[in-house]
């Protein structure tokens, strides 16, 4: 167990150094790409925003049913099956057929080539699960159904949720989707995030509908309140255009109303069906409205055939930019709802990283006069390989770009307190050893040998935990897991390693010594 | 040597005790869940004027509608910890409340630190929690039933729980706060505690090989003897390690270090009182590890 060839003694040499300037690459720039890496900080250590948004999404799967009943209608009209009573409840579709439709309407939805019920064969499973009593209908999403419709509103939203963050400019932000139906925003140095939470809190769903009073309106009609909360108009459900037929929205001034506006740019078919409905629609009032409220309902004056305008309603310049940004990065599939966040600003940042390594210097300087004390010139091994291991963790954690946390920098103070158990283990055995064995040499290596079962089931019972909080924790307690799971590796590299060749320097050295520990 | 074994009876009635009332404390009285696991708003706030203090803040959150509020001091004199439920989720309550103490205290005041936790979140976090704890102590079991021989596996076993039982009882008893940070500490006590159970137990085992005439309730004492050294000197050092995070790792930090505290200090008491007198219990003899030898 002392044996050490000179090509192992060098390879721990060239191993240590090599860690050791990757971990101070932290401190120093350097050009070459490979060294040029650092430990990220946690947001924790470096302030910022942690955002979870959930998908709600209710709205989408009663919007997308609803879309259903017509196509439905339509699709059996034109094989001339009558659809009777089609309704919608607690997100099912309700219908009765006649008596001879019945097993055709079930051919088409169990058809595995059916473009109105689609077939998922990775699944085997249909968009759609269709039941029958008698001559009434259920009509539902399957699970396979519901699952592809919440990732593809995800895949959406995230989509839309990085526009957004993206206009405001933060830096670095990392979104990322978690399960089916959430959306995890990271946004580093951001210390007050009500800016982009209420951004993210609006789906930005944009129509033109007119102002109408007849009740009798084709497309229904609804009462909507004003973005003020006191006065109401009725509107048609008739949408003249969408917030899909924006090209462009920008905050301006309006010099001659002395107020701010939101003028905005319509794509060809937005632009042909404003200037139809303009021209048509002279002297009628044309609400626009914004998630349910109404922002303005402007009187129509002249045709507007150019494909711009621009909306006004009381903006101060901040709000005319939100809305122009949210305008211009689109509309949400779903509402969002933020539900859990975590923002920590940079000055406690700061303190943390402060308290941090004065914890982690003292602790440090504490377990080294205490080992020096107990052990001698075996505490100085022990302090030295202590240092190297700290300095190898740092850079296995700088190489894999790991993100170090308040709770981590509690982890790798940890690993310091239990990082001289193995050579505890090892010095303690030896010392067992000496007392009926006089070579030093054999002494030393049945310490090494019969300690070994020990540290190893030590080090494996603390990898488990490690492990298990890996998976199990969230944000920063990850990274108390991975300093601590990484801090096992490198003390059982740097007792082994390290720690051994000195000692097996030293025992040669002074083989006739007598109580060598 | 000491004579450890002398005092099995009376540790083992002690700890069957302390187990028994940190079961009646969490039972009667619970844990006090931060918000990470009971859900509500948390706001670290510095004060640059000596005109906010604790009464003056609980008036002001108090006048805001917010339900249960509490606030406390946090760390030095000038910084506030503020808790409260936010039981209707309000969307922009942040932005409000900082308008409202705009009014009082102009910008006199600084948020250091937000956390709004979501009661659908929580409720996650905390069957997380409670999963990954009851998957570590599963794990640790068996992998000590791989290790060794069931006897030692349970006595293992019964030294976690009490840790764990105990650790938690005196979080209850004063009222300290269950968050993230406590349930990774937690992990790491059964981490560390099995560490140091493991050492006597393989001592116990070498011993057993090597001594046929010697019974369980000498031999144990001569194993935790043999390790005791060993047993001091890691405490040692791992609470020295703990007490500089107490101490100097800020207020952040604090009750994670405390719950590792107490739990090392259970731990290497329990490794000695508990993990081997349950191998007197089940009287583990030479027979014991023998027969297990040859089944491998």
């Amino acid at each position: 167990m002392l044996y050490f060839s000179k090509l192992r003694i060098l390879f721990i040499t060239l191993f240590s150094v090599l860690f050791i300037l990757i971990a101070s690459s932290n401190l120093f720039k350097f050009d070459d790409n490979f060294f040029d890496k650092k430990i990220n900080l946690g947001l924790d250590l470096q302030g910022g925003s942690y955002l979870l948004l959930e998908i709600d999404n209710e709205p989408v799967i009663e919007q997308k049913l609803q879309n259903l009943t017509t196509t439905i209608r339509n699709y059996f009209k034109e094989k001339n099956i009558k659809i009777n009573n089609i309704k919608i409840e607690n997100q099912n579709i309700f219908f009765n057929v006649m008596e001879n439709d019945k097993q055709s309407v079930l051919d088409v939805f169990q058809d595995e080539n059916s473009d109105l019920n689609p077939y998922y064969p990775r699944f085997k499973s249909h968009q759609l699960e269709i039941e029958d009593t008698g001559l009434n209908f259920k009509l539902n999403f399957s699970r396979q159904g519901l699952i592809q419709l919440k990732t593809s509103s995800q895949d959406q939203a995230i989509e839309i949720v990085r526009r957004r963050v993206d206009e405001v400019g933060t830096n670095e932000p990392n979104i990322l989707k978690r399960g089916n139906n959430r959306i995890l925003v990271e946004l580093p140095g951001l210390d007050d995030p009500m800016r982009i939470k209420s951004l993210l809190g609006k789906t930005a769903n944009l129509t033109f509908r007119f102002v109408t009073n007849d009740q009798n309106d084709r497309f229904g009609v609804e009462k909507l309140k004003f973005e003020n909360g006191l006065e109401e108009a009725t509107v048609s459900k008739r949408i003249i255009i969408s917030g899909e037929n924006l090209l462009d929205a920008q905050p301006k001034m309006d010099t001659q109303a002395n107020q701010t506006i939101v003028s905005f740019t319509l794509d060809r078919v937005g632009a042909k069906r404003f200037g139809k409905a303009t021209s048509t629609g002279i002297g009628k009032q044309l609400a626009i409205v914004l998630d349910g409220k109404i922002i303005s309902a402007p009187v129509v004056r002249d045709t507007i055939a150019s494909g711009s305008g621009q909306i006004s309603g009381g903006f101060t310049f901040q709000t005319a930019t939100d809305l122009a940004l949210l305008l211009r990065s689109g509309a949400l599939p779903a509402p969002l709802e933020i539900i859990e966040e975590r923002t920590v600003g940079p000055d406690l940042g700061q303190d943390s990283i402060n308290a941090g390594m004065i914890a982690l210097a003292i602790g440090f300087m504490l377990v080294i006069i205490f080992m020096f004390v107990k052990y001698k010139i075996f505490g100085l091994i022990t302090n030295v390989t202590l240092i190297v291991n700290l300095f190898i963790l740092l850079g296995v954690l700088t190489l894999f770009e790991a993100t170090l946390t308040l709770p981590g920098i509690a982890g790798i103070i940890l690993t310091v307190g239990m990082a001289v158990d193995a050579n505890v283990l090892i010095f303690e055995r030896i010392k067992e050893e000496l007392k009926d064995e006089t070579n030093n040499i054999l002494a030393f290596d049945g310490g090494y040998t019969k300690s070994r079962t020990a540290i190893l089931d030590a080090n494996i019972t603390t990898l488990l935990a490690a492990i298990i909080l890996f998976f199990m924790g969230s944000g920063p307690v990850k990274g108390f897991a991975v300093t601590l799971g990484v801090g096992i590796f490198t003390t059982l590299f740097s007792v082994y390693f390290i720690a051994r060749l000195f000692t097996s320097i030293y025992v040669s050295r002074n083989k006739n010594k007598e109580k060598l520990i | 040597m000491i004579a450890f074994n002398k005092y099995y009876n009376h540790f083992n009635l002690l700890s069957s005790v302390l187990i028994v009332i940190s079961l009646l404390l969490l039972i009667f009285k619970g844990l006090n869940f931060g918000i990470d696991f009971k859900g509500g708003t948390l706001i670290e706030l510095r004060a640059s004027d000596s005109k906010i203090n604790v009464s003056s803040l609980r008036d002001k959150f108090n006048q805001m509608n917010l339900g249960d509020v509490s606030v406390k001091k946090f760390g030095n004199k000038t910084d506030f910890l503020v808790k409260f439920e936010n039981k209707d989720n309000k969307k922009n309550i942040i932005g409000e409340i900082k308008v409202n103490l705009d009014k009082s205290f102009g910008n006199n005041y600084d948020f250091r630190r937000v956390e709004n936790v979501g009661p659908k979140v929580s409720a996650e976090l905390l069957k997380s929690g409670v999963i990954a704890i009851t998957l570590s102590l599963a794990l640790m079991l068996i992998y000590i039933w791989i290790r060794f021989e069931w006897q030692f596996s349970l006595g293992a076993i019964l030294a976690l729980f009490h840790d764990v039982i105990v650790t938690l009882g005196v979080f209850s008893l004063f009222s300290l706060e269950i968050n993230l940070s406590i349930i990774a500490a937690v992990l790491t006590i059964v981490g560390y505690s099995m560490n140091d159970t493991v050492v006597i137990f393989d001592r116990v085992r070498e011993n057993l090989r090597k001594y046929s005439d010697i019974k369980i309730f000498e031999l144990t004492n001569i194993s935790i003897n043999e390790t005791l050294s060993r047993t001091i000197i890691t405490s040692a050092t791992t609470l020295l390690a703990l007490l500089a995070i107490y101490f100097f790792g800020g207020e952040i930090l604090k009750g994670f270090s405390l719950a590792m505290i107490l739990g090392v200090v259970f731990g290497t008491y329990s490794s000695i009182y508990i993990a081997n007198t349950v191998l007197v219990r089940l009287r583990v003899s030479q027979k014991t590890v023998l027969r297990e030898d040859e089944n491998k």
